[in-house]
């Protein structure tokens, strides 16, 4: 049972629960007409501490899609919190006229602190600082399993900056649970997996290289990602680590014709733009399996999954 | 053999790893206890080398979180009449709550009022424990 749950890291799911989430996505992606009204009268707090607006207009956009309605604010300064006010007072607030709150922070943690408080609403953590960001992950595991037609088995690339990246992280600890999957971690040794993402894995599950063309070719999913510039002291650094991996039609070659590639976006140039064109080319796909997994997210949070009008088939 | 003859009521802390007795002592506030307390250090083991022991002479409740923290290889003692009537051997804790502090700048406990943080045990061997809220480990150190 979701309803009423909060979600504040893809760990706060079995993986059965997720499947049912993942279930109703792929009949809202197949029936999407039968939910335009499933959440009317519902209302959704989307409280931004600090701005995303890709996150925001994703909940947004998957809210107003089920029929329901979304009230927040983007910038904290706009606020209670400008007056002093604590973030749980704020939250406690919302809940008495919200069904639902997407929270985004800065500071890690923030989401189960709220999530500890709030009893009668729940919270869905869309970010918070580097440490979680559970619907990126679970928009990731849609989109393997609506091209894949599953989340086992696959030998899963991770390419570029393996350090820092929080998307990363997620999407591997996550897959890690789902059965028979293999990881190629590639990075310059500069930007590798830490050890403690390292440590829940088994030691034969993955392989470290930092050449993506000696690998690319073993691959299902090749999942990229941006090198942060905020990350480098150096400027040279960071020059010399961006242009590391550029993912282009030549290496695309080696893929096999049924691998897909995936970035969380945005990107800055680790993707040729070249390389959109190609069918296995899923990341801008991955945007829009981001707005069904949270309309689906936010109909089993809010326990209005079967208002739905069954249309004559 | 433990001698506990002489202590009529209260517990004994046995086999504390030469060193850990006055960290034990400051960290539980053995201080504040009204009754006779005897800490002693440096004495022979056969299974240390050497060892401390805390005799209390009353029965106090003994933050067990603590305890372990410090030394989880202590033995606690319960007195009374003059017989042992307990023996509990200490392990270290899986989770503690309101003794450890995150020191993540990052981490919304900084921030916030959070109540105590609960910390889970990472690594034994190095007493590593994971911040309920951000997940960034803090190792235990007697202050
Ligand atoms: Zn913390």
């Amino acid at each position: 049972m979701l309803k009423g749950r909060h979600l504040t890291e893809p760990g706060d799911f079995t993986l059965e629960e997720l499947d049912e989430v993942f279930d109703l996505a792929d009949d809202i992606i197949e029936h999407e007409e039968d939910y335009l009204d499933a959440a009317h009268g519902k209302l959704l707090a989307t409280l931004f501490y600090e701005p995303s607006t890709r996150t925001r207009f994703s909940f947004e956009a998957a809210m107003l899609r089920l029929g329901g309605q979304v009230i927040g604010f983007s910038d904290p300064k706009a606020s209670s919190a400008a007056k002093g006010e604590s973030l749980t007072d704020t939250v406690r607030t919302v809940s008495c006229y919200a069904d639902a709150a997407v929270l985004r922070h800065p500071r890690e943690g923030t989401a189960h602190l709220v999530a500890k408080t709030i009893t009668d609403m729940p919270i869905i953590n869309a970010g918070d600082g580097g440490h979680e960001h559970p619907t990126q992950t679970l928009t990731d595991l849609l989109t393997i399993r609506h091209e894949l037609g599953s989340c086992d088995n696959k030998v899963v690339g991770v390419c570029g900056d393996l350090l820092f990246g929080r998307t990363i992280h997620s999407l591997v600890k996550t897959l890690n649970r789902y059965s028979g999957n293999k990881f190629v971690f590639i990075s310059p040794k500069e930007l590798c997996m830490p050890e403690h993402i390292k440590a829940h894995l088994a030691p034969d599950s993955y392989v470290e290289t930092d050449s993506l063309d000696d690998v690319i070719g073993d691959l299902d999913i090749l999942y990229m990602s941006r090198v942060q510039r905020e990350r480098f002291v150096s400027e040279e650094e960071y020059i010399r680590l961006k242009d590391y991996y550029i993912l282009d039609h030549n290496k695309m070659k080696h893929a096999r014709p049924d691998m897909i590639v995936m970035h969380p976006l945005p990107r800055v140039n680790e993707i040729a733009v070249e390389v959109d064109k190609d069918p296995r080319a899923k990341y801008f796909d991955q945007a829009k399996y981001g707005m069904y997994v949270r309309m689906a997210l936010l109909s089993k949070l809010m326990g209005v999954e079967n208002n739905v009008k069954r249309s004559e088939a | 053999m433990l001698n506990v003859a002489k202590l009529k009521k209260g517990i004994v802390i046995d086999h504390i790893n030469a060193g850990k007795g006055f960290d034990i002592y400051k960290e539980l506030h053995l201080n504040d206890i009204d009754d006779a307390v005897v800490l002693m250090k440096g004495l022979p083991s056969k299974k240390l080398g050497k060892k401390d022991m805390i005799k209390i002479e009353t029965d106090v409740e003994l933050d067990m979180d603590v305890l372990g923290l410090i030394d989880p290889d202590v033995t606690i003692n319960y007195v009374a009449d003059g017989e042992l009537i307990s023996k509990v051997k200490l392990t270290l804790p899986k989770k503690v709550t309101g003794i450890l502090e995150c020191k993540n700048p990052r981490c919304i406990s900084q921030y916030e009022h959070t109540g105590p943080i609960t910390f889970y045990l990472v690594d034994p061997k190095t007493k590593t424990y994971r911040c309920e809220y951000c997940d960034s480990y803090t190792t235990f150190r007697s202050r």
